[in-house]
């Protein structure tokens, strides 16, 4: 299937869709399949209403090529019904059932269409399974899997769980203590931000996009301000890369610490509990050292960033980080060192290579299993380029390789920060932003703390966004735990879970 | 063993010393609004419509920020003469909508609850914390509390895992069309007396997702609410602050 030629695109590139190939359905389905067999992964795939013409959609299908740094951007047209690739392509599962509820399309074939989000068609009068359009679809109120048999019994739990956490509904088909399946049923933290896009860049959207998962804001903040600067042409200062960057890594410092401290809590060991849970505010507090908010809000914004560092401030930085150091490394040493610890993580929660591979999961869960997946890697941007080499992959794909990657991620982001603040640029924080280019595709990626956070942005003839894709990381990994809990105990669900430790609103959108 | 005690006595005391003494904050911090002056005349009452989240309106030439729907926006576009600037004050948390109207000056900082209810929940306030759309951000600044820094529990205060255990329901986010059930739900499974905490711009009208058409906080109250905490996400502080305020304890 050479001879395709998709469009190629790098992260935070933009390219006019008249270079971007319409190819029949099948050329489409057969170029991805393709694709995906030569270690292609998809990274985004949505359907956008032609422009002017009735009802007929556009499905884009942008899959990433990590060892070339790029992104293959496939185009087709559909009608009121395709043929699902979710058979033949794990990895389309989900977006053919966010498309289906989308707009009200059927993918034939999918083995298993069901809704995603509870949300009506943004269609008006269609929908795509067929309930009534006048009204919400009420939430969870699908044909869940379900189990029958002898000692049989199945366990539903949540919405709303024990404690502060977001809410989601997972139901366990079990025999006994053994959980056979797991289906996870979200879409209660859905606000509608995708639509809310459309016809923007809004006053509000900034807000909105610091809001999509608020332990991500500056990941998503940034992809976001990627694509726009993509769309508008604007080159950002060193300087503001490099701040984007410190942001960056504070907030996987911040992330990946309190899920130690939290796996750590789980189990019931509770000095490590302790300590992180404290270091983790440590670690924000530095985020709003910077700009004044813990989370980082109101620090990144398309064409730099909002706030500057002074030598003094940077200095102050770097002792603080200092202090902290030396107790993160001893709270998290105590964790690793410890057999009544690592004797519950060890084995639990396994994930193979090749289900890792074939779900396209991302991020630390991917890592854990030896797939090596990295924005800051494989498709880096500003300081990202020359400073971070660092790809860290961990063999046994169970929990305790999850809570490894965090710890080995954790040394390295401090060791990253150490080398940015030592040597930043000497140029403006901020670029000015032009109007955005009209009838344009762009992309932006960034490795949160989770994983890659994708967005993308098409623009309509007037240089407003028609459709804006967002792509959390949860997006791909919640199949990864309800895979990963088969004939595990369900006891160690919560332990489970939380060596993941995925977005409910990133995934609800 | 051995291990663990000389960590234990390596990582130190680190408790604050809150209420005692007061929090130390960034200087880059947004708190309470600062107004530079009186709204200058012929102006277009233009902050009415250059905030996003519709907070900014004028009343006989005075400004009035609802802090209820502010962001605390670190670009805050409201004021064009740049009136609007955003102190360090981090007490925010108040007992009525209306006290949200701020216009500068004295700020109305939560009152206890009445008698009855001070008299059970005083020192022992049970809560139930219901996400609705929250973006995590003020779920997290909730969870913190029961870290050693702040310690809750020393308040007396404490997150249940069941709404029949709990006094009282802490709400964040907007509100989802898909959660509104569930908020019901929960508020109704709750022992009465019980009370009500609208925590961040979500949970008190909507936020960042105000006009979204599957929020439903916007103007309608879904519950009735006892104690309003500002921000986004309001900072561990104010919402501790506010919490110790509705219990008479500063």
């Amino acid at each position: 299937m050479n001879d395709l030629n998709p469009q190629l695109l790098k992260n935070g590139e933009a390219v006019g869709l008249e270079s971007v190939q319409i190819l029949d359905f099948d050329e489409f389905s057969l170029g991805l399949l393709a694709e995906v067999r030569k270690q292609g992964r998809v990274a985004a795939c949505f359907a956008v209403p032609v422009t002017g013409e009735g009802g007929e959609l556009e499905l884009f299908a942008l899959v990433a090529r990590d060892r070339n740094a790029c992104v293959a951007v496939y185009r087709t047209r559909i009608g009121e019904r395709f043929s699902s690739l979710t058979p033949n392509c794990p990895q389309m599962h989900l977006f053919e059932r966010e498309i289906a509820e989308q707009y009200g399309v059927v993918p034939q074939g999918h083995p298993w269409l069901k809704p995603l989000r509870f949300h009506r068609s943004w269609r008006t009068g269609v929908d795509a399974w067929g309930r009534p359009t006048d009204q919400h679809p009420r939430i969870g109120e699908m044909e869940f899997y379900r189990v029958d048999g002898e000692g049989v019994h199945e366990v539903a739990v949540g919405p709303v769980h024990a404690g502060i956490i977001e809410p989601g509904h997972f139901r366990f088909q079990c025999h006994g203590e053994k959980v056979m399946h797991l289906e996870i049923s979200l879409g209660y933290q859905h606000r509608d931000i995708e639509r809310m896009l459309q016809g923007g860049p809004h006053p509000a959207t900034m807000s909105q996009m610091e809001t999509i998962a608020g332990d991500t804001s500056i990941g998503h903040g940034l992809a976001y301000c990627q694509v726009i600067e993509a769309l508008s042409g604007c080159e950002v200062p060193a300087r503001a890369q490099s701040i984007r960057a410190l942001a960056l890594e504070l907030e996987r410092l911040a992330n990946h610490l309190g899920d130690i401290g939290a796996l750590a809590g789980d189990v019931g060991f509770l000095p490590t509990f302790s300590y992180c849970g404290r270091l983790r505010g440590d670690y924000l507090n530095l985020t709003a050292a910077l700009c004044g908010s813990r989370f980082g809000r109101g620090l990144v914004r398309p064409g730099g960033v909002l706030f500057d560092l002074d030598p003094a401030l940077a200095g102050e930085m770097l002792a603080r980080l200092k202090a902290v150091q030396g107790n993160t490394l001893g709270a998290m040493e105590l964790f690793f060192d410890s057999p009544s610890v690592s004797g519950r993580f060890e084995g639990r929660g396994r994930l193979s290579r090749s289900v890792a591979e074939d779900l396209g999961l991302v991020g630390v869960a991917a890592k854990a299993c030896a797939v090596p997946r990295d924005s800051r890697f494989f498709h880096p941007t500003g300081v990202y380029r020359h400073l971070f080499d660092d790809l860290i992959t961990e063999e046994t794909g169970d929990a305790m390789a999850r809570a490894r990657m965090r710890s080995r991620e954790i040394s390295v982001s401090i060791e990253l920060i150490r080398r940015i603040l030592n040597d930043l640029p000497d140029d403006p924080v901020r670029a000015p932003i032009g109007p955005l280019k009209g009838e344009a595709l762009a992309i932006g990626m960034v490795e949160g703390w989770r994983g890659e956070v994708f967005h993308a942005g098409l623009t309509d003839g007037a240089g407003r966004l028609r459709r804006y894709k967002i792509v959390d990381p949860s997006f791909h990994n919640w199949m990864g735990l309800a895979m990963a809990m088969r004939d595990e105990q369900i006891s160690d669900f919560p332990l489970c879970n939380k060596s993941f430790n995925l977005s409910y609103c990133g995934f609800d959108l | 063993m051995l291990q663990i005690i000389r960590e234990r006595w390596r990582q130190g005391f680190k408790t604050g010393k809150f209420p005692k003494e007061e929090p130390i904050l960034p200087p880059r911090f947004r708190g309470l609004p600062n107004f530079s002056e009186d709204c200058p005349s012929g102006c277009g009452k233009a902050c009415e419509t250059r905030c996003p989240f519709s907070a900014c309106r004028q009343v006989d030439g005075r400004l009035v920020l609802d802090l209820g729907r502010c962001l605390f926006c670190a670009d805050c576009p409201a004021c064009p003469h740049g009136r609007i600037t955003f102190g360090r004050d981090y007490r925010l948390a108040v007992r009525k909508r209306e006290d949200l109207l701020y216009s500068g000056g004295e700020y109305p900082l939560a009152q206890p609850l009445e008698p009855a209810r001070l008299k059970l929940f005083g020192r022992s306030l049970k809560l139930r914390q219901v996400s609705a759309g929250g973006c995590n951000g003020c779920e997290a600044d909730c969870n913190v509390l029961g870290t050693l820094v702040f310690d809750l529990g020393r308040f007396g205060i404490q997150f249940v895992a069941s709404p029949r255990h709990a006094d009282g329901l802490l709400l964040t986010g907007p509100v989802t069309e898909n959660m509104r059930g569930a908020v019901l739900d929960t508020y109704e499974a709750m022992p009465a007396p019980k009370i009500v905490i609208a925590t961040g711009a979500c949970g008190i009208n909507g936020g960042p997702f105000l006009h979204s058409s599957e929020v439903s906080r916007g103007d309608d109250p879904v519950l009735p609410v006892d104690l309003y905490i500002p921000g986004c996400p309001p900072h561990p502080y104010t919402i501790l602050d506010g919490l110790l305020r509705l219990l008479g304890r500063r």
